[in-house]
């Protein structure tokens, strides 16, 4: 493989971390050398090709195993009959986020798409056909495939571990004792992640030794599940995945489809690649759930909340957990002396939803935002008043004071950027020249700060360069560059005197690249491991009596650029490769740990947030609207990078347009089947649906969540901006639309 | 994908020939054929590539002032072909709202015609389809159907054709040249299209085997160039199909209309011509009253086929919408945003 750039620009000295560097990986992606997953063909490699149910429920009872095997080039049908066994049952549920699998078990049905036999052959048509040759037969069972279907339940938990409940003071009592009310249901529909790489896997084995290329955002936990389900030590299992094509939850735990990759490889004896197709993704690979959520809010005579109730329903497969958790952003985000989050459940023939970019503030936010936007019209209020109105100065339902929040400032600079103050505040007043409505709408953005748990490995050589080891994942956020800024600075080297090496199973675990807490996590285990390698190679310099840092412990020493200098004369000091040519030494190792500050946290709220302005235009009598400008402002600590920053920050609003505007899987209700299960017709925003963004990088020092004060960056720009183009669409049209995406139809109405 | 033959004839009485096989598919770009293949939802026995047949590639002046285009011309090339976009500023402008640029610089003139609906139900071979597998039933009747068709349905299809190139051809007149086993026959395009009625399997008038060679525009298409417009509602600005589109031609005399050219995508299984609207319009002076009534005219045999009765007045309004449009004149240039109604204003960044 080529190697990663690191030209000319990006040799600075003092910090790295703060500078805009462009993607190391960047030629490689534009000239075609990255290498991801399905690149890969080791020799005697076979492919693979999933045949896949077309009903959601039911048994397989036929299949045509002798025309697929018949097939010429097809060396092998796998079916429930003849999988390789497995030392864990795929549906043990060690723990909530060890999810279930579909691996041939049996010949259960669970939702459309799920995989019933895979095809091995000479080449990737053969495999593909056989695998059509097969046309399962089915004993079928009637389906629920909406959220009227079946009973609610509620879940035990939402989320990561969330309470399904929260309850802060009476809302009931606030609710009777408001001047306003509004109580509106909100819908979002079910998405799919819909990265541009697909899940790939290619698998080796080579005896109990098992060699894996395939996309991950977590590493160490596919390791782990894919040497339980193998009954093998995880040692012996290499993942290789430095580059993904997008993840966005999708790749966050190994998938069933990557696992049968596996076991092919494993029934054949040969190297194994298989390749979800497009529509193979819309079931085994998890999905954002939908939901209907219903908001009930009072305020007083002034605009200020006295209640805030946020009801979910949502919705998760038969046979598994993971219940989109739509009401935390209620928790965190409008001052009220009574709040409650309530959710309950019905159980589909899906597949089990999963953890999709801003899980839950996502779908959350825009429900929240409009009835927001909702009761500041009631007011007669100007929607960013509102929300300064009802400002959150401490966390409401924890009551506990923010790490860090510079929303006023995000409100503020966004206002201006956009021109705020020029909106008229009652809807359908603008126009512009070709007689377009236009409408102006605000959102909210936040999400919380959060820290995975994750080790990096740091080296200083004596040839004066430094190494540094974090099994971190770059799913295109730029990880490969913002780490190395921080690798950089943690051993006062520039950059290009340090070697970065991440994603793959064999360097320290980095923790899931999820949550938004990679770059605060890896990059503090960097930090720390950095800090302790020149902790160490001070040590020995202090101790050398030949060291002009002799002696030097009380003062102490820094390192800068290369070397050690005493804090108190830095005119006396050496250079890394001094201290470990005398020492002896070819190298100096340190160990740094990533982790949640347990204190900090039961002190302080840690949330990044964030204020987005849109501009919509629409057309009177066609409905056709079209979101022509988007300002975002957002607060989220210390920036490694601002250009990775603001593309993450872009990207994040691209989606907000989306999931107002475009974005739904359309689920045929008697069948469960999705059918726009392709990127045709499952619509994403094109370029020209987002013809203007700024992303505004407001200053915020937070000294709580972590030593490096970052906060991530990677989901919180869908929230926020989801709302403020609903919001905005109200204002140019007069229509308050509740159910996502808009659609053309929900605007005809007036013309 | 099933096996087949593939052969690559050298002129147009080779393909023909090449075509009689019973199971044979034309194919041209294969932006559609190749992606039904790979589905399962067309097994052609034998695949007839037109890659080296000659002269289907050509745009042709004819005496008359009309325009003959070959089977073979790319979207992209007939687009932006100077002379034709002049003269045909409405079929520019359509050709260049479909699809992507991509596509449009690979999809050809004659696949245009034959593309296939882009109904799921007929792409998935899971479900019933009678235009996939006759008399299998249609899971699209009481499905997902908000964007199905309002017009021309039958209880065995409700399917819509998704061309935009195909609604100002069909408003401006264009003839189909086909060629067959029996030599030469041209049709009207308005007559080229089949509605779905108790075979929704038949989809044109064509043969077996035969072949569209060419697509001409009278020369009279060219005296509506002052006032022609397309407009297409989509779900987002570029990259999908239409939920409604309009072609709208004008010829005025004295600042009365002394002929309109009006047609509908994506509301029936064919390009939708509405002379009953043309009728209205003949004669009057351009005017929202008189464009409604036009509107009227053309949808008043419009039902709903399921969750889609909002493309009725939808319809209605695009048609008056397209013209609006086309009287205040054909513009100079084709707006940057082609057929949308978010064309920007002349003159205005599209970056804002």
């Amino acid at each position: 493989m080529a190697e990663l750039a690191s030209s000319a620009a990006h040799v600075r000295h003092g910090s790295s971390i703060g500078q805009p560097l462009t993607r190391r990986d960047g030629l490689l992606k534009v000239t075609g050398q990255a290498r991801y997953a399905a690149d890969n063909h080791p020799p005697g490699m076979l492919h693979a090709a999933l045949a896949v149910s077309s009903v959601a429920r039911g048994r397989v009872t036929g299949l045509d195993l002798e025309a697929a095997r018949a097939h010429p080039g097809v060396v092998a049908v796998m079916t429930p009959e003849n999988r390789p066994a497995l030392a864990q049952d795929p549906d043990e549920k060690a723990g909530p986020f060890v999810f279930r699998m579909e691996l041939l078990q049996d010949d259960t049905v669970r939702y459309v798409g799920q995989p019933v036999a895979v095809v091995i052959a000479e080449t990737l048509e053969a495999a593909t056909e056989g695998a059509a040759l097969l046309a399962p037969r089915y004993a079928t069972e009637p389906v629920s495939t909406g959220l009227e279907d079946g009973e609610a339940f509620v879940p035990p938990a939402v989320g990561v571990g969330a309470p399904a409940e929260v309850r802060h003071g009476d809302v009931e009592a606030g609710l009777v004792a408001a001047a306003r009310r509004v109580e509106a249901v909100y819908e979002t529909p079910a998405q799919y992640h819909n990265a541009m790489e697909p899940h790939a896997v290619v698998a080796a084995w080579e005896g109990d030794r098992l060699f894996i290329d395939t996309p991950s955002q977590g590493l160490a936990m596919a390791v782990g599940r894919v040497a339980g389900l193998f009954g093998i030590p995880p040692e012996n299992i290499e993942i290789r995945s430095p580059f993904l094509g997008g993840g966005f939850g999708s790749k966050g735990a190994i998938s069933g489809p990557q696992v049968l990759g596996i076991l092919a490889a494993k029934l054949v004896g040969r190297p194994v690649k298989l390749v979800l197709k497009r529509d193979q993704m819309y079931g085994p690979v998890g999905h954002r759930a939908p939901t209907r959520q219903t908001l009930r809010l009072g305020v007083d005579g002034e605009g200020a909340l006295t209640a805030l109730h946020h009801h979910v329903r949502t919705t998760s497969s038969r046979y598994d957990d993971f219940f989109e958790p739509s009401g935390s952003v209620s928790h965190t985000l409008y001052a009220s002396p009574a709040i409650a989050t309530t959710s309950d459940a019905v159980r589909l023939d899906t597949g089990t939803p999963i953890f999709m970019r801003a899980p839950g503030e996502a779908s959350g936010s825009i429900a929240l935002e409009g009835a927001i936007d909702e009761m500041a019209a009631a007011c007669g209020m100007d929607p960013l008043e509102f929300r300064l109105r009802n400002y959150a100065e401490v966390e409401p339902t924890s009551g506990k004071p923010f790490s860090s929040k510079a929303l006023r400032e995000c409100y503020a600079q966004g206002a201006e950027s956009f021109g705020w103050s020029g909106r008229p505040l009652a809807p359908r007043q603008m126009r512009d020249e070709d007689g377009l409505l236009v409408g102006w709408g605000v959102g909210t953005a936040t999400f919380p700060a959060l820290m995975m748990h994750g080790q990096a490995r740091a080296v200083l050589r004596r040839d004066g360069s430094g190494l540094i080891e974090t099994g971190a994942h770059d799913m295109g956020q730029g990880a490969w560059t913002a780490f190395a800024q921080i690798a950089a600075d943690s051993l006062a080297l520039p950059i290009n005197q340090v070697e970065f090496r991440a994603g793959h199973s064999g360097l320290p675990d980095a923790g899931i690249a999820g949550g938004s807490a990679h770059t605060a996590t890896a990059g503090m285990a960097i930090h720390g491991a950095g800090a302790d390698a020149i902790a160490r190679l001070a040590e020995l310099a202090m101790a050398d009596q030949r060291s002009p840092l002799f002696g030097a412990g009380n003062a102490g020493v820094v390192a800068r650029e290369g070397r050690l200098v005493r804090r108190d004369d830095e005119s006396r000091g050496e250079s890394y490769a001094e201290i470990l040519a005398r020492a002896g030494l070819d190298e100096i190792e340190g160990r740094g740990t990533g982790a949640a500050d347990q204190a900090a946290q039961q002190h302080y709220a840690m949330h990044a947030h964030g204020a987005v302005f849109a501009e919509v235009k629409v057309d009177p009598e066609l409905g056709q609207i079209r979101a022509t400008r988007l300002v975002g402002a957002f607060a989220a600590g210390r920036i490694i990078n601002p250009r990775l920053v603001r593309s993450q920050y872009y990207g994040g609003m691209i989606w907000g347009v989306s999931f107002a505007l475009h974005e739904a899987a359309v689920v045929d209700r008697r069948t469960g089947r999705v059918m726009n299960a392709n990127l045709g017709e499952y619509h994403v925003p094109v370029n020209a649906d987002v013809p203007s963004l700024e992303a505004i990088l407001v200053d915020e020092v937070d000294p709580h969540v972590n030593a490096l004060g970052i906060k991530g960056v990677g989901e919180i720009g869908i929230t926020g901006s989801a709302g403020a183009v609903a919001n905005a669409v109200w204002h140019a049209t007069g229509v308050r639309v509740r159910r996502f995406p808009i659609a053309i139809e929900a605007l005809l109405g007036q013309p | 994908m099933n096996r087949f033959d593939y052969v690559r004839p050298a002129t147009v009485a080779e393909a023909v020939a090449a075509a009689a096989q019973p199971g044979s598919a034309y194919l041209a770009a294969g932006t559609n054929l190749l992606d039904l293949m790979k589905g399962g939802v067309m097994r052609p026995a034998r695949l007839v590539d037109l890659a080296r047949v000659p002269g289907l590639d050509v745009i042709e002046a004819l005496p008359d002032g009309g325009v003959r285009i070959g089977a073979r011309v790319r979207n992209s090339d007939l687009a932006y072909d100077p002379g034709f976009a002049r003269r045909f500023p409405a079929v520019a402008e359509a050709l260049l709202s479909g699809a992507s640029a991509q596509l449009r610089n690979a999809a050809t003139v004659g696949g245009n015609l034959l593309q296939r609906t882009r109904c799921a139900y007929f792409y998935d071979p899971a479900s019933a389809c009678n235009k996939r597998e006759p008399g299998a039933g249609c899971d699209a009747r009481d499905g997902e159907n908000r964007l199905h068709a309002v017009l021309g349905w039958s209880e065995q299809c409700i399917a819509t054709h998704p061309s935009d190139f195909c609604v100002p051809l069909v408003a401006l007149g264009a003839v189909v040249e086909i060629e067959g086993k029996a030599g030469r026959r041209e049709v009207p395009l308005e007559e080229f299209h089949c509605l779905p009625g108790s075979t929704p399997e038949r989809e044109s008038v064509l043969a077996p085997g035969e072949l569209i060679v060419a697509v001409r525009l009278p020369g009279e298409a060219a005296s509506f160039a002052g006032h022609a417009r397309y407009v297409k509602l989509r779900e987002r600005t570029s990259y999908a199909f239409a939920v409604v589109s309009a072609a709208a031609g004008l010829r005025l005399v004295d600042g009365a209309i002394a002929e309109a050219r009006l047609a509908l995508g994506g509301v029936a299984a064919k390009p939708w011509r509405v002379p009953e609207a043309e009728a209205v319009l003949r004669g009057v002076r351009p005017g929202a009253e008189a464009f409604r009534r036009a509107a009227e005219a053309a949808l008043s045999e419009a039902q709903p086929s399921g969750d889609n009765a909002f493309k009725i007045e939808l319809a209605r309004r695009i048609l008056v919408r397209a013209l609006t449009l086309a009287a205040a004149g054909t513009p100079e240039r084709l707006p940057a945003l082609p057929a949308s109604p978010h064309a920007p204003h002349p003159g205005v960044s599209l970056h804002g």
